[in-house]
């Protein structure tokens, strides 16, 4: 665990509610899809802190509200110490050099119509950290540094395929020297195989250059190698946090449990043994409002209170919001 | 139900608004002409030109007269007299053209759908064949060649050449059919295309494949399974077709010398005779937008995914 | 897993040029720092080296852009490529057409050569008796001009009074301007359309080609006028098009770049245009300018006829081409890459500029292939309505009217219909077989499709 006086990355309390109408014309009806919904989560230098959830559940909505590529609607988000929730294109500028983003379509993240060297040298440009023949060399450099052959840099994102492209991706991420990647479902769109060959050069490029990642995934079984603390998410709140050895290995949360007996292990014999936990219903649509806890309706330790009282996730380093769960630790 | 309510009130506050827009710019433009109609015309007595400014509402300072207007309008139905057909109120002259642009529209929008509906079909189902090919090219032709000229070369083939139909004039079948084909024709070669592609479109899904797996005739799959899907786009395009057709239909009444409502425009246009021009306008906005709305509804009610706004 | 990264690793380059940096294992441990300095600095040299060979090598490595790919998969499709010949050789002629030896377009022959079939008889410039050229020759009648010119400047430059010299030599040029016998033979020359024509006698003298296109009622060869009435039909199709390109691209664009309030405002007006039957107000509009008054006036003001009618025409269009562009902005405003740049910091400008603007322009590259023959139709349509292009001007448009006409009466013409008929259907098809080939070629789902 790293102690730090101020983490490089802390967020309080984080809202992220789009508006929306319905109804006729004659009887209107607005209403709030909380696709985040106070959310609490921090980061330190060289660390890699994983989201995980459903699709749907508002992970994305968090990376990207982080960065003010969606206006947060409510809640903090301290940078370095500094609050940066809410502000404008021309303020975040300056800040663009200590976050960055890599996407998770390998094939939309990247303009068409550039090339690879255009595409991982923009960023340079627009911060000026180097020129002409200079910049091309760091384009290099870059392209050398993620496992690109740097002869190509002259060619297109489609000459290149579904990995590489990430790769290129990863480059243009490091042009301005960050010191935190936010990681929206960076593999989720490669073959099984290519996955992993990304993730090694996640956590090379960690340990070489000290970054630290955001990472958000929905499969579990991906995040266990890279993460070294992991959140789980359901409709937009964050049920349970632990380090990631300690979350596989003693999952607290009904919803962690579930996803985690989803996750096939490779040993068959542990795998038929296994109990899979199917929870019932449906995830349901995030447009209901929960004074309580949201999982109410699918949980298998759901009792009355939980209805009623929303669940906080306390400030622990396994942290877990279930009003069960909380009780029975406390026993 | 109520859905259906409120769309069709919207819809009807967007057309009187744009009616009122197209109203009011037109009697801004009339008014911004420099001189009188009546002006170099012949010599006209004075009092004779007080009861004509009288008659076509041009006493008055420039507000009273635009609200005098927009009052007949409103309130009586009255779109003012015509300025150069005596004794016509611009009413009477669209009333007298409308059945014959509108029965000549009508045939040859159902003629378009029809020829181009099934050239659209067969070329899609014969996809690649010498019909598909030749339907296709006839299809671009269609499209390219002008209203007129189809009209000109029709009118030398079978009326002077091979003399199947009469050259001019109103009133029997066949004095309609020729008109309406040369008018239809350009609509059919879009629709044909729009069809085809649709078709082609629909033709690879997964549910057309189960139903041939299933073992239904080629007839019933494409006409009860595939065809309504790939209608969508040629019904969303009646409502520019519409717009297409009324709008040929100037060139054609010209050249077939049918007095139906276009000829009346393109006259009212050169010889400057604001009112029934502006008239006719509106009259045009009218229709539109109504073929329109009728569009959208159908659209709506074909395809359950889409929600009326 | 752990954490082992020291914080005081030296990893990171300083942000001040790019030198490169090797990022190399931890530091060497505390002491020795002059030999660790040392040290890295061979590394980076050599790095250098390095990488400045890669750059070197990269330099004979080109992609294939998405143009170029669009290209090749337009190069293929013959039908399309053989269109866009045709076009080109079309807009050469059209530019071309002074210098062409054709026959006057404009000079009416009434007595002798009225509705002439096509044939060859042998034709020369100012070769119409009634004309009264010397000779019956263009060449001829200029040299006497020009005599004729030059005996009165050289009168003019005796007078002794400068004031009255000045006055006299304006006279003179302006006689010039009006007598000049280029005018009984072409119509309302620009300065490189008359440079043009003294070039093309200068070659072929007074010969011209024969009316291979035969004559119209008024006597004038078909032909001249095919290729004149080209310039008109063709300029008109350029330049409306381009007008409604202008308005509409950056209508759609803004509209569909800032998105929320203003787009929707926006969208609210095209819906609201689109709902006039524009090409009914736009003759409505034209009956205004049928008016003696109005001309009047707008020549006063210095508008031309042919302007507004550019405006208005292009004024239809636009709507069209901007709810499509404003269709593809919304829809790359949410892709990726545009995200991507925004996080890389990317200020508004060069995001609209460098990343939506190239990938809209194929779109738009392909509705103005099309909409062009719209233009050019509809223009013909309202030439042969008597509303569009006017005598002594002559379009693709106005021919077809005239031909319409000869076909009416008892004995048919064909070809006064036949041959307009002809250049304008096959400049049309060109167009639309080249918008086609253009939209299958630039279709994003055809990538990497071979």
């Amino acid at each position: 665990m790293i102690a730090s006086s101020t983490p490089l990355l802390r967020v309080e309390d984080l809202q992220v509610y789009f508006p929306f109408s319905r109804g006729s014309l004659l009887r209107p009806q607005k209403g709030f899809i909380r696709a985040v919904d106070g959310i609490d989560l921090e980061i330190g230098e060289g660390e890699t802190f994983a989201l995980v959830g459903e699709s749907g559940c508002g992970k994305s909505t968090t990376a990207r509200a982080i960065i003010n590529l969606v206006r947060p609607t409510g809640g903090r988000v301290l940078l370095e110490g500094r609050d940066i929730a809410g502000l404008g294109d021309a303020a975040m500028r300056p800040l663009r050099r200590v976050v960055q983003m890599v996407f998770q379509d390998p094939f939309a993240s990247l303009n068409p119509r550039m090339t690879v060297g255009d595409i991982i040298g923009e960023p340079l440009k627009i911060h000026r950290l180097a020129a002409g023949r200079d910049a091309q060399l760091e384009v290099i450099r870059l392209m050398d540094l993620v496992g690109l052959n740097p002869r190509f840099l002259n060619r297109y994102p489609h000459e290149f395929s579904g990995g590489q492209r990430q790769r290129i991706g990863i480059a243009r991420a490091l042009a301005v020297q960050p010191k935190l990647i936010l990681c929206d479902e960076p593999v989720s769109a490669l073959d099984v195989s290519i996955q992993a060959q990304v993730i090694n050069l996640l956590m090379d490029l960690q340990q070489r250059l000290g970054l630290s990642y955001l990472f958000i995934a929905h499969d579990l079984g991906v995040v266990r190698h890279i993460a070294h603390r992991v959140g789980v998410m359901y409709l937009g709140r964050i049920v349970e946090t632990a380090a990631v050895d300690e979350l596989f290995n003693n999952p607290r949360h009904p919803y962690t449990q579930a996803l985690l007996s989803a996750v096939p292990t490779p040993d068959p014999r542990q795998q038929s043994t296994r109990q899979r936990i199917v929870l019932k219903g449906e995830v349901p649509s995030p447009d209901r409002e929960y004074p309580g806890c949201s999982f109410v309706d699918r949980c298998p330790l759901a009792e009355a209170g939980c209805r009623e009282v929303r669940p906080l996730l306390p400030e622990a380093p396994h942290a877990t919001a279930c009003i069960v769960e909380q009780r029975a630790e406390s026993h | 139900m109520q859905d259906l309510a409120s769309y069709l009130l919207k819809r009807l506050g967007w057309m009187l608004l744009t009616l009122w827009a197209v109203f009011t710019l037109s009697f801004v433009l009339m008014r911004s002409v420099p001189g009188n109609p009546f002006d170099g015309e012949r010599a006209v007595a004075p009092a004779i030109r007080r009861q004509l400014e009288a008659r076509y509402n041009m006493d008055g300072t420039p507000l009273e007269q635009y609200r005098q207007a927009l009052g007949n309008l409103v309130f009586h139905g009255d779109l003012g007299w015509s300025m150069k057909l005596e004794d016509y109120s611009v009413a009477q002259v669209i009333a007298e053209g409308f059945p014959i642009s509108a029965s000549l529209a009508i045939f040859a929008l159902v003629f378009a759908v029809i020829l181009g509906v099934t050239a659209g079909v067969i070329s899609a189902v014969r996809r690649g064949s010498v019909a598909d090919v030749g339907m296709m090219s006839a299809a671009v032709l269609g499209i390219a060649i002008p209203n007129f000229v189809l009209a000109s070369l029709a009118i030398l083939l079978f009326v002077f050449l091979i003399p199947i139909f009469p050259a001019a004039g109103w009133g029997t079948f066949r004095q309609i059919l020729l008109p309406a084909i040369c008018l239809g024709l350009p609509v059919a070669a879009y629709i044909a295309r729009l069809t085809r592609t649709g078709m082609l479109e629909v033709l690879g899904r997964d549910y057309v494949r189960t139903a041939a797996a299933k073992g239904l005739s080629k007839r019933t799959i494409v006409l009860r399974h595939a065809l309504p899907g790939a209608l969508l786009p040629v019904v969303s395009y009646l409502g520019p077709a519409t717009a297409s057709v009324l709008t040929g239909s100037l060139v054609l009444e010209k050249i077939f010398a049918l007095p139906g409502m276009g000829s009346h425009f393109v006259n009212s246009a050169l010889q400057r005779d604001f009112t029934l021009s502006m008239g006719m306008v509106l009259t045009y906005t009218v229709l539109l937008f109504t073929m329109n709305t009728i569009v959208d509804i159908s659209y709506a009610i074909i395809d359950p995914r889409v929600k009326m706004q | 897993m752990s954490v082992d990264a020291a914080p005081t690793d030296p990893v990171q380059g300083s942000p001040s040029g790019a030198g490169p940096t090797s990022g190399v294992g931890p530091a060497s441990g505390a002491g020795q720092p002059d030999a660790a300095t040392a040290q890295r600095a061979l590394r980076e040299s050599a790095e250098r080296e390095r990488l400045e060979q890669l750059l070197e090598e990269s330099r004979n490595i080109r992609g294939v852009s998405l143009w170029q790919d669009a290209w090749r998969r337009l190069k293929r499709n013959r039908v399309a490529i053989f269109s866009l010949w045709l076009l080109a050789t079309v807009a050469l002629l059209a530019f071309i057409t002074p210098l062409l030896p054709l026959q006057s377009p404009v000079d009416k022959d009434l007595q002798n050569r009225r509705f002439l079939p096509p044939n060859l008889a042998a034709a020369h410039l100012g070769d119409r008796p009634s004309l009264q050229f010397a000779d019956n020759r263009l060449t001829a009648e200029l040299a006497e001009f020009e005599t004729r010119i030059a005996e009165l400047r050289s009168e003019a430059a005796q007078i002794v009074d400068p004031a009255a010299r000045e006055k006299r030599m304006v006279e003179i040029d302006q006689r010039v301007e009006v007598d000049h016998p280029f005018h009984q033979l072409w119509h309302d020359l620009g300065p490189v359309s008359w440079a043009m024509v003294q070039v093309r006698i200068a070659i072929f003298g007074d010969w011209a080609i024969p009316s291979i296109f035969g004559t119209d009622d008024l006597g004038r060869d078909l032909l001249a006028r095919v290729f004149w009435g080209a310039r008109v039909s063709l300029i008109v199709g350029l330049v409306a098009t381009l007008v409604s390109l202008v308005i509409g691209v950056s209508y759609g664009a803004i509209a569909g770049y800032f998105g929320g309030v203003i787009d929707a405002a926006m969208m609210r007006i095209v819906d609201l245009l689109y709902s006039i039957p524009f090409i009914f107000v736009v003759i409505f509009v034209l009956t205004f300018l049928e008016d003696d008054k109005t001309k009047a006036y707008l020549e006063s003001v210095g508008v031309s006829r042919m302007t507004i009618f550019y405006l208005l025409i292009g004024a239809i269009y636009w709507l069209t081409m901007s709810r499509v562009v404003r269709g593809q902005v919304l829809s790359l405003r949410h892709e990726q890459f545009i995200e991507a740049a925004r996080t890389i910091g990317a200020p508004q400008g060069r995001i609209i500029f460098r990343h939506l603007v190239p990938n809209v322009l194929g779109i738009v590259i392909v509705y103005m292939t099309l909409t062009i023959p719209a233009v050019m139709l509809f223009e013909a349509f309202l030439s042969f309505l008597g509303i569009g292009v006017e005598p002594p001007d002559v379009s693709w448009g106005l021919l077809m009217d005239e031909g319409v006409k000869a076909l009416s009466s008892v004995k048919t013409f064909w070809w006064l219909a036949l041959f307009p008929g002809l250049a304008m259907a096959m400049t049309l098809f060109a167009l639309n077989f080249l918008g086609d080939g253009l939209r299958d070629a630039l279709d994003p789902r055809m990538k990497n499709r071979d």
